[in-house]
């Protein structure tokens, strides 16, 4: 019931609908609930609504943290 | 799949769990609750609590919206499908929810309700345009992620001037069932779980935002780690939560900044004030009646409310008693100590609903838990 996946925006359609892309597979969601969604924007999808919008920056920045945090525990220095 | 795979990558993964190894003081307990079901299908499906050290212990807490959903509500959804004018609309999950005596919605169908999984709310606005003549309902349930949805659909119907439209609402919400676990009366009966912190939920955030937690950081002096449900993110959050605990710290950080801000998702927030206001109390399964947890319709949108609009009357069924939800979602016990699990209680057979979601702690452990048990008392 809670899981929900990252998706890409591939297409607005009118009625605040949209086409999204999962690894290839596209379906159609409603983006009622997000502001200004432009095509290429990835949102996380749950019962087929976005709930929100993944932020590229911040996705980057966790990722380059969990890499220094798992050296950390190898005695290496990030 | 983008934004999931990279959060998968097993090396970093060890690496964290020895980053974990290296911070915790053997010498004490590190006892953390993952309020919320998606959190509990990630640890048992990627086999976390293997990687954790042993005074890391994972506490499973009732968030799965089915899975807390009373007995008494299914009845009452049975109730309503068997009125032959009503095309009844559910999530797929619900089907299998025991009610009392076995009764569930899949049994109810098999003996001719017209009741529709569907996968989304559009879906039921379809069904309703598709069927004028017939009244439909849509049987709502979910946290903070699926009122919104819920929400947008009675806007939705209202526009399209659908007037063969309601929904039996069953929305709750997740901060007061935390605090309910905290410092409900009835813990003296179950027992106390000891909590060292919090890991927040993912999507329920993503919506109401970091903000709510505060109130558990500062009045209980608990940490709380909002985390995404990639496992890298849930092993960062564990380290964030030992941090806490090792530095007597008890704040809200955000793990999952990628998707969750401070204060979540104002739009979704907004349409569903406009839409629902609280009830005095809603029952949970195996909480009980926990004070303003619970969404209703507000009067200016009655007719949209199956529950007026049908005049259902409130039905409350005692849970079975050899069943342990109770003592599970609170994380006083876990599956295995329900002497049902595994023998009559399985998810093709549920008794408690625990066993019914796959983001029930019982469902997580049949799944994926189970064989570990058994390697692990072949080991012994
Ligand atoms: S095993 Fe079944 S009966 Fe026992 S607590 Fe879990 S859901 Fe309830």
């Amino acid at each position: 019931m809670c899981l929900a996946i990252p998706a890409e925006v591939t297409k607005l359609l009118p009625d605040e609908m949209a086409i999204v892309s999962i690894d290839g597979v596209s379906k159609e969601i409603s983006v009622a609930l997000i502001e200004n969604l432009a095509v290429g924007d990835y949102v996380i999808i749950h019962v087929g609504y976005a709930l929100t919008r993944i932020d590229p920056e911040e996705a980057r920045r966790t990722l380059e943290l969990l890499r220094e945090l798992s050296l950390e525990g190898q005695g290496v220095a990030p | 799949m983008k934004y999931a795979d990279e959060f998968r990558d097993k090396e970093i993964a060890l690496g964290l769990a020895k980053t974990i190894r290296a911070e915790t003081d053997p010498g004490r307990p590190y006892r953390f609750m993952e309020f919320c079901g998606g959190h509990t299908h990630a640890i048992s499906r990627y086999g976390l609590e293997d990687m954790l050290p042993d005074n890391v212990r994972m506490i499973h807490g009732p968030g799965c919206p089915v899975c807390v959903l009373p007995a008494g509500r299914i009845d009452m959804a049975i109730r309503l499908a068997e009125r032959s004018e009503i095309i009844l609309c559910v999530y797929g999950d619900l089907m299998r929810v025991p009610g009392s005596q076995g009764a569930s919605l899949l049994k109810a169908k098999a003996r001719g309700a017209d009741i529709r999984m569907v996968y989304s709310t559009i879906d039921a606005i379809r069904i309703a345009e598709d069927n004028p003549e017939r009244e439909i309902v849509f049987f709502a349930i979910g946290f903070e992620t699926t009122t919104p949805p819920t929400a947008v659909m009675i806007r939705l119907a209202e526009k399209k001037q659908l007037s063969n439209f309601s929904v039996f609402c069953n929305h709750v919400l997740t901060p007061p069932a935390m605090q309910n676990i905290l410092e409900s009366p009835d813990i003296r009966n179950i027992g106390r779980v000891e909590i060292d912190g919090f890991v927040g939920p993912a999507h329920v955030s993503t919506i109401i935002g970091t903000a709510p937690y505060e109130f558990f950081a500062e009045e209980f002096g608990k940490p709380v780690v909002i985390s995404g449900f990639e496992p890298l993110d849930m092993m960062q959050a564990i380290l964030m939560l030992v941090r806490q605990v090792n530095e007597n710290r008890h704040e809200v950080e955000n793990q999952y900044s990628r998707a969750v801000t401070r204060d979540g998702n104002l739009r979704a927030k907004e349409e569903v004030s406009d839409i629902f206001e609280l009830r005095d109390q809603f029952e949970w399964r195996g909480l009980g009646p926990v004070p303003y947890s619970g969404l209703k319709l507000k009067r200016a949108y009655a007719r949209y409310d199956a529950e007026v609009r049908f005049g259902m009357n409130e039905l409350c069924v005692d849970d079975n008693p050899a069943c342990e939800c109770g003592a599970i979602l609170r994380g006083v016990k876990k599956p295995v100590d329900c002497k049902l699990f595994g023998t009559v209680c399985t998810p093709e057979t549920p008794m408690g609903s625990c066993m019914v979601s796959s983001e029930g702690a019982c469902a997580a452990h049949w799944t994926y838990g189970r064989f570990r048990d058994h390697q692990q008392r072949r080991a012994s």
